[in-house]
């Protein structure tokens, strides 16, 4: 308990000195952060290696590609994102300068995800800094190397006062956030960001919470399958199924579910080969209990295609699942795993129908020839974000807020909207102190001369 | 769960899809409009019973700036609504991506007592504009105006949609066991962290609209008597019952000697010789608040009024002088007409007492040197600022109104209501063709694809050259 309230009491002091103001020094920081990215990709790529099975160019172009296209976006357009920016004024304020200014907020807290253990600590810390926030990173102690490497890493470039990283679990974590922080921005699931924002309620912290959900994935009868079937693969099966926006579950029309699962089936062989398992591009399960806890979801199912498991290895095969109940297990909760439900409906109207019976998901996707369909499904629905004939492809624009909505999170970040995020907008007005006789309107005494005027 | 009925009622109107079309919301808003104008009397006549509002601030604060929040909302919101498009990369070029902005749901709105039609209204707005259903709560300390809108203002919305709910603090906690999909509330620090904490337990975003000392730092270079009608103004207005009243003011003490006799002045300007019987100065709200506020009186010494009349919840307009940063005035959020004036070195000692608390929701500065109004504004913290004069900035609705640590979170007025109200969904509709462009991203990876594909994502900074 000492050891956090230290370490975010020296980040206070070292905020309040106000040298993480100055754009120069966020400019600085950010610098250093794209250096150390460069300088130690090949370590960074190794601990990934290590800790999820993930080879080189797809480590590279999940977690390296975007924190660098980020870190050159933030010095790009830090200059014009930190300006105060005007406003319309009113016939009262005429004469007046009215801005808002944007400033830090503070301390703030960044909690890491394991699945994607060095993108979603960095993506988040580049703009705290860019506000011109001290900030506390916390990475996923479940990815032990990445966790331990960026604890090494981060101290080697950035100040140290200003960005400390505390590596630990629940015991660690649960200590940290009894620590005021003036923003927490939580990536992971639901019920542990039920437990942050509870933990933040106690200090009017403001959060930002990225979870997770059943991603649904609408295929119309009208639609390039083929197409259609290779994006879906893609989504679904980066990573082992671990992304929080990755493709949950399919519906679609009973008369094209065999043609979906041959498509899938012919793609994966594409993209993994005979042999999935000695397919360098393939990852693992991140650990023992989630494997465990995946591989209980295909439990009475009917397995189309995949279903072989390796506990030693933590490997899962890119597996389908046909004419799912939705009252089965593996439609309660995320899947987070290479397993692909496919349910029948009979049209767009019932799939609409299941998708709003349900919470809110962190994505949506459909696919579709038809434009008008396209749109009646996302404007009949809601979820945090929406890809309409492809996966995952919101997430890389950074223009577009990436968050949940309901209990896939509250919040969103990506580019400018992280600067937002980690930052207050400030009303200001300035007046003048002469023109006194405009003002006499307002003051009493009051009178119906007054009011009609 | 006593009020399980009546959400499920609206979450069922929700679903319905109801209040979604731009034509229902307008038709909406168009109805709080008639009310205002049709019930303007009866809304005068609640709060002057409920708290001796003089009827220039309430129909200031409770009409006018509620109907220009209508207007305005009216004006804007065809183009609030509209799906925003937004820049594309390399890879997106041929898509389109777009914001789209959706309603929350069935949203809750809490209001506070002192501006008891303004705090509820101006919130339901925006909820009604972003297309939500809305639960909202009135205050029920003041009592007449909570039953004119429990009665009256239902008869002008859509009772499927729009439900008011009258309930005292039980009941409220009841209330808010309920799953709201955003839950709104301006009031006190201690009661907003018990709303934050029940929404966490449902992942409900909030709007936090709390409170604090607002501190008002007045320079050697000024022109006085401006600067003390000002003040006075801003403090005395609702009888100091105002969240963004100037709580306190820092000043050296040649200008705590040179504004008693101009703040003497001005309230007499304002109020008269006896501001008791003006019909322009308002009263507390209730007795216990009353005798909160007459317990701040010994701090300090009494400079100006410090009369009270417990009859009539009457405490005089008040300056009090050489007030202690230990006194009780100093303690808590004063809301009351009491000015507590802290005798300060310079600027900078005045900056670092304004630091060592807790963020407030406004900071005003008053000086005729430019560079010392900035000085203040850069060194410090706070919701919103105003240098040289008092609350106007709140007038003004192209600024965000909001708090920041214990004095809030999140914004609104104009379009910051609107935003607050409307989850902003990121869309992308791509294009089923041209999927060789994809190929680059598919399994098996190789070097050589990497190579290609870190091209078409890379941004790079401005005057470096480019492979491509």
């Amino acid at each position: 308990m000492e050891r956090m309230q230290q370490i975010v009491g020296q980040a206070r002091a070292a905020f309040n000195s106000g040298r993480c103001r100055s754009l120069e020094f966020r400019m600085q920081q950010l610098k250093a952060l794209e250096q150390m990215v460069q300088e130690k990709e090949k370590e960074i790529l190794a601990a990934i290696r290590v800790d999820l099975h993930k080879c080189g160019p797809s480590a590279y172009s999940h977690e390296i590609l975007g924190v660098l296209k980020e870190l050159a976006l933030a010095m790009d357009k830090l200059p014009s994102w930190a300006a105060p920016q005007p406003v319309k004024r009113d016939l009262l304020t005429m004469r007046d300068e009215a801005y808002v200014c944007p400033e830090p907020l503070g301390v703030v807290l960044i909690i890491g995800a394991w699945n994607y253990p060095f993108v979603l600590v960095m993506q988040p810390l580049i703009g705290a800094i860019a506000a011109g926030n001290a900030v506390v990173v916390k990475p996923s102690e479940i990815c032990e190397n990445t966790a331990q490497l960026v604890s090494d890493l981060l101290p080697q470039y950035l100040d140290q006062e200003l960005y400390p990283v505390v590596t630990g679990g629940v015991p660690e974590t649960t200590e940290l956030l009894k620590q005021r922080f003036d923003h927490i921005l939580y990536t992971g699931n639901s019920t542990v960001g039920k437990i942050v924002m509870a933990a933040a309620a106690k200090h009017l912290t403001p959060v930002t919470l990225e979870l997770g959900g059943k991603s649904p994935c609408y295929i119309d009868k009208d639609c390039d399958l083929d197409v259609a079937c290779r994006r879906i693969t893609w989504g679904k099966y980066m990573n082992c199924g671990q992304t929080c926006i990755a493709p949950d579950y399919i519906l679609c029309d009973p008369s094209i579910q065999s043609k979906v699962v041959e498509n899938i089936k012919v793609t994966l062989q594409e993209f993994y080969g005979e042999d999935v398992k000695s397919s360098p591009d393939y990852e693992r399960i991140v650990n023992k209990r989630h494997f465990k806890r995946i591989l209980g979801l295909l439990d009475g199912q009917k397995i189309a295609h995949g279903g072989e498991a390796d506990e030693a290895s933590c490997f899962i095969a890119p597996t389908i699942l046909t004419d799912v109940s939705p009252e089965s297990k593996v439609m309660e909760e995320e899947i987070f795993g290479p397993v692909l439900p496919i349910l029948t409906v009979k049209n767009v109207d019932e799939a609409i129908e299941f998708i709003n019976r349900r919470e809110k998901p962190l994505a949506l996707y459909v696919f579709s020839n038809n434009k008008k369909l396209i749109k009646r499904v996302i404007s009949e629905t809601f979820s945090g974000g929406v890809t309409g004939n492809d996966v995952i492809m919101h997430f890389f624009l950074s223009t577009l807020p990436f968050g949940g909505v309901g209990n896939s999170g509250i919040g969103a970040y990506h580019g400018k909207h992280s600067f937002e995020t980690f930052s207050h907008r400030r009303a200001c007005l300035i007046r003048d102190l002469k023109m006194e006789v405009m003002h006499k309107l307002r003051y009493p005494p009051g009178s119906q001369k007054k009011v009609d005027w | 769960n006593p009020y399980a009925g009546l959400v499920n009622h609206l979450r069922a109107a929700w679903l319905s899809g109801k209040t979604r079309p731009i034509e229902y919301r307008v038709a909406q808003l168009e109805a709080l409009g008639r009310f205002l104008d049709e019930k303007k009397q009866d809304i005068l006549e609640a709060t002057a019973s409920d708290m001796g509002k003089p009827s220039f601030e309430a129909y200031f604060t409770e009409i006018l700036l509620c109907k220009n929040e209508i207007n305005g909302t009216l004006n804007n919101l065809s183009h609030w609504m509209k799906d925003e498009h937004v820049d594309k990369n390399l890879v997106t070029q041929l898509d389109s991506a777009f914001i789209r902005k959706d309603p929350y749901g069935v949203v809750l709105i809490i209001a506070p007592w002192n501006y008891p039609i303004h705090l509820f209204l101006v919130p339901l707005i925006g909820a009604i504009a972003a297309g939500n259903c809305v639960v909202f709560k009135p205050s029920e300390t003041t009592k007449n105006t909570e039953r004119l809108v429990a009665e009256m203002l239902t008869c002008y919305l859509d009772n499927d949609c729009f439900a008011v709910v009258t309930a005292g603090v039980q009941e409220t906690t009841r209330l808010l066991e309920n799953k709201f999909d955003y839950i709104f509330y301006t009031g006190t620090t201690s009661v907003g962290k018990i709303v934050m904490a029940a929404a966490a337990k449902h992942l409900t975003p909030v709007t936090l609209e709390l409170g604090g000392k607002n501190p008002c730092y007045v320079s050697d270079t000024c022109d006085v008597q401006n600067v003390a009608r000002r003040v006075a103004w801003g403090r005395f207005f609702n009888a100091g019952q105002t969240c963004i009243a100037p709580d306190y003011v820092l000043c050296s003490v040649e200008m705590q000697e040179k504004l008693m006799p101009a703040l003497r002045e001005a309230i007499t300007e304002f109020f008269g010789s006896n501001p008791q019987e003006s019909p322009d100065f308002g009263r507390i709200v209730g007795d216990k608040q009353f005798r909160r506020i007459r317990a701040l009186l010994c701090s300090g010494r009494v400079a100006i009024g410090g009369q009270t009349d417990e009859k009539e919840r009457y405490i005089a307009p008040t300056v009090l002088a050489d007030v202690l940063p230990s006194d009780p005035a100093m303690q808590e959020e004063i809301f009351g007409p009491i000015l507590p004036i802290v005798v300060v070195a310079n600027m900078d000692e005045a900056i670092d007492f304004i630091n060592a608390r807790p963020r407030p929701l406004a900071i005003y500065a008053f000086s005729c040197d430019s560079k010392v109004v900035n000085q203040v504004l850069e060194r410090t913290s706070s919701g919103g600022f105003c240098g040289n004069d008092t609350l106007m900035h709140v007038t003004l609705t192209s600024l965000p109104f909001g708090g920041i640590g214990n004095s809030g979170l999140g914004k609104y007025h104009g379009r910051f209501t609107f935003d607050t109200f409307t989850h902003h969904r990121g869309c992308l509709h791509r294009n089923m063709g041209l999927e060789a462009l994809n190929a680059l991203r598919y399994p098996p990876y190789s070097q050589q694809k990497l190579g290609l594909l870190t091209a078409t994502f890379e941004i790079k900074r401005k005057g470096m050259c480019t492979l491509l």
